[in-house]
This record gives C-alpha cells, sequence and structure tokens, in this order.
C-alpha cells in the first residue's frame, strides 16, 4: 500500500530536494525539537525526473525568501511552493545566489561578525562560500 | 548614513583587501608611489593639507604606525591618536560605537585591529575612507603595495619571476596578503614553510585557480631558482615544544650558507621586524634588500592616503 501524506491547506512545499538531502533541509530550517509547527518529510519518493526525491512539507508556516537561498546550499535542486487555501500561490525554484546575507554564521571565532552587531555574508565562490568580512572560506558543510 | 551617500551618488574609497584590487589598480597605485618618491625627494608637501587622519591602532605597531602617520604629516594633513589601552573600550565601547564618534571628528582613518574583518566592518560604518592596516591573520593591503613595489623598484621588474614565500606562511598576514598580490603578476611560486605552516591547501587552490599560477609547496628551505626571496618570522609560541621550535628555526634561518646556492641576482625581502629568522652577516649582502623596502614604506603609504582623496 503506498504511504500517504495528506494535502495541506495552507503552508509551505518544499519539492525536488536531491533524495537524502531532506534532513539536511530540515535542519538548516531550523525544523527539528521545539519546532511548533507540524510537518512532514517524505524522504525516497519516486520522481520521473530525479528518480528519487524528498519533499518537506510545513503546515501553516510560509518560509522566508531570504530562506531559499540557505536551501539552494543543501538542495540545489529543489523548489518551493507557497500553498495557500489549498492552492500553490506561487512556486520558486531556488538559486544559488552570488551572496548570502545574514542566514549563516561564520565559524572563524576571529571573526567580526562573532563580536559587533553585524550581519554575517557569504560570497558564494565554486565550491566555497567566502565571509566577506574575515574573508576565509568554508565548505557549505562547514557552515551548515 | 554610508547608504544614504550611495544613494546620492558619492563613494567613499577605501583601501581594506589585496582582493579587492586589480592588477591594474597594483600598477596605477605604482605610478602615484612614483610621483610620492619625488614629492618626498623635494621635501614636505600640502596635497592633503585639510586634512586630518585617525591612527587607531589597536594592536602594537611601531613601523606601520609610525610610516602612515609620516607620510601623512609629509603630505601637509594632521594626525590624531588613539592609546586602546586607554579609550573606551577598556569600558567595553563597541567597535562600531568608537568608529562612529571618531568618523565624525576626523578625514580618514587608518586602522589596525586583531579581529579579522574590522576594517570592512568599520568601512561600512564610516562615512570617511578606511584603510586596513591590518586585520588579525587577514589582510594588510599596505604592506603588500609596499612589497610589490619593493620587488619591481629592486629587482627591476614585476611580472616572469620565481617567487618563494619563505618562514611561518600560516600566521602572517602580510604573506596572506602578499600570496594574492605575487599571483596577479608571476607564474611560479613557491611556498617554503616548516610542516604545518604553510596556507592551507583551500587558499593555495583558490590562487592557483583564480590567476593560473604554478605553485610549488617545499617543506626544506631551498631557495636556489628563485629571484625573490620573501622572509617571515617563525615564532616560536606556535610549537608545543620547544626542542622542536628550536630545530625548526635553526633549519629555516637565513645565513650566508644558505645563500650560497641562491642566485646572484635575487633580492631578499621581509616585512620587519626580523628577529633571528635572518643571520647578521645577510644584512652585508647585497641581495638583502629589506632595509631599503621599508625605506619605502612612506612613499608608498603617501600614494595610498593622497589617492583616497583623488589628490594624486
Amino acid at each position: 500500500m503506498p504511504l500517504k501524506v495528506e494535502k495541506i491547506e495552507n503552508g509551505t512545499v518544499i519539492d525536488h530536494i536531491s533524495s537524502g538531502e531532506g534532513l539536511r533541509v530540515m535542519k538548516i530550517l531550523g525544523i527539528g525539537l521545539g519546532f511548533s509547527a507540524r510537518f512532514a518529510l517524505i524522504a525516497n519518493v519516486k520522481s520521473k525526473k530525479m528518480g528519487k526525491k524528498d519533499i518537506l512539507k510545513i503546515e501553516e508556516k510560509y518560509i522566508d525568501e531570504k530562506d531559499f537561498d540557505k536551501i539552494a546550499l543543501v538542495a540545489p535542486s529543489a523548489s518551493v511552493n507557497i500553498v495557500k487555501g489549498g492552492r500553490v500561490a506561487k512556486k520558486k525554484n531556488v538559486a544559488m545566489p552570488a551572496r548570502i546575507d545574514g542566514v549563516l554564521a561564520c565559524p572563524n571565532p576571529k571573526c567580526i561578525t562573532n563580536f559587533e552587531q553585524v550581519a554575517s555574508a557569504f560570497f558564494v565562490e565554486k565550491k566555497t562560500l567566502r565571509c566577506a568580512y574575515c574573508e576565509r572560506s568554508f565548505s557549505a558543510g562547514e557552515l551548515i | 548614513m554610508r547608504d544614504a551617500l550611495k544613494e546620492i551618488g558619492v563613494f567613499v574609497k577605501h583601501l581594506l583587501s589585496v582582493r579587492d584590487l586589480k592588477k591594474e589598480d597594483v600598477l596605477s597605485y605604482f605610478r602615484k608611489i612614483e610621483k610620492m618618491e619625488e614629492e618626498v625627494r623635494k621635501g614636505r608637501t600640502n596635497l592633503l593639507e585639510d586634512k586630518i587622519i585617525a591612527t587607531l591602532f589597536f594592536e602594537p605597531s611601531t613601523r606601520t604606525k609610525l610610516s602612515f602617520q609620516t607620510a601623512a604629516k609629509r603630505l601637509g594633513a594632521q594626525v590624531v591618536n588613539f592609546n586602546a589601552d586607554a579609550s573606551s573600550l577598556k569600558k567595553g565601547e563597541s567597535l562600531m560605537d568608537t568608529i562612529r564618534i571618531i568618523d565624525g571628528y576626523v578625514d580618514a582613518i587608518v586602522i589596525r585591529h586583531e579581529i579579522e574583518g574590522a576594517a570592512r566592518f568599520a568601512s561600512e560604518i564610516a562615512t570617511h575612507p578606511v584603510i586596513n592596516a591590518g586585520d588579525g591573520a587577514n589582510q594588510h593591503p599596505s604592506q603588500t603595495l609596499i612589497d610589490l613595489y619593493s620587488i619591481k623598484k629592486l629587482r627591476g621588474k614585476i611580472s616572469g619571476l620565481n617567487v618563494t614565500l619563505f618562514g611561518d606562511l600560516k600566521h602572517a598576514r602580510a604573506m596572506h596578503s602578499l600570496f594574492y598580490g605575487v599571483a596577479m603578476f608571476n607564474r611560479n611560486i613557491a611556498l617554503v614553510a616548516p610542516p604545518g605552516l604553510s596556507f592551507d591547501e583551500r587558499t593555495v587552490e583558490e590562487v592557483e585557480t583564480e590567476f593560473g599560477v604554478k605553485v610549488t609547496v617545499k617543506e626544506k628551505p631551498e631557495i636556489d631558482d628563485c629571484d625573490v626571496l620573501y622572509v617571515c618570522r617563525i615564532q616560536k609560541e606556535r610549537f608545543s615544544d620547544p626542542y622542536e621550535a628550536e630545530r625548526v628555526k635553526k633549519e629555516f634561518m637565513l645565513t650566508q650558507e644558505t645563500l650560497k646556492k641562491a642566485k646572484k641576482d635575487m633580492i631578499i625581502l621581509h616585512p620587519l621586524p626580523k628577529i633571528d629568522e635572518i643571520a647578521h652577516e645577510v644584512d652585508s649582502d647585497s641581495r638583502a634588500k629589506y632595509f631599503q623596502q621599508a625605506q619605502l614604506g612612506v612613499p608608498v603609504r603617501m600614494a595610498i592616503l593622497a589617492d583616497l582623496f583623488g589628490k594624486v
């Protein structure tokens, strides 16, 4: 019998997450212990385009556009659907931006962003992300 | 405030990182430095006579601080100083507030701070130009301009040279900045450092990819094919074993013996202060150019300061 997860009336559906990356998307969005909204991660769903994919549904919560950048870091093929009244009100494919502001913390303990009230900023480079302040580069895994 | 200035099309020039510079920018600085050398020969100028420069050194410095102050004074500017130990920072004032206040007093800020990214952060708060005089182990762009200009002037050219960076590369900000600077002009760079004290692989890979240079990493003090040898200190405190520290220091000490195999027209540079990484006997070798390099600090920093205000 196929596994069924009911549709949501209002909230966010993150689709086309590469199979196995759903947990990382949850982590980067801060979904875990203490997260109050109802959510479901459906892993290894059959997909014509991707073979297998993960889908994350979050009820009654609309994720912020700046979180799209974070999702792109771990699931660059994902699409985000904002669902209102049972219909897709907005759909957007995530894309790796040139710069990510304010959402990731710099792991360098000597970076100014860990001392002063300043939003972090990272330049997205070929394989790494570079802190705009201390100029050190990190892999996406080191920042998440 | 800075954003408001941007909106009305007022762009404030800063010098924060070698990464922000292109080869053309460096060459443009060279032309400006030559003009400043001429000004130094003539004596004091009045290019910045209506300006006040703040030198904010949150970390100890002798040469960088004095040469910036001398450069400002030679340009006719006034200099205001700062004693981090006796300032309101000791009372817990944030860097943001400190910069905001001092920015209201002066026309430009020269800042050295142990926290990496402090100068860029200051440039985002200040409405006046900011110069990074060293931020932690990150950047020291004015030193890099001195180093590159020294290579051009003292070796006769800036490109097509085998450049060796020698010593504790990992912890020296001058070396981090210089690595990018020399890669703009030269295809062959050797990194000679004791095990664990070279640049990390990511930095090396980035420079190789960005500039298309060949970087050779060596753990023994081999310098026979190099045209420019840039030496920095190996710090004993980086080693957990004092015996190992002594052994490595001795192995990497530059002596006349080490120089026997080196090219006759090679030049030796050092950001100074040097402690015991270069034997005193080397000072009298015609290839040792570090004292001349240090003298270039003033005209280079004059060019940097005058350039901020479009005066050169």
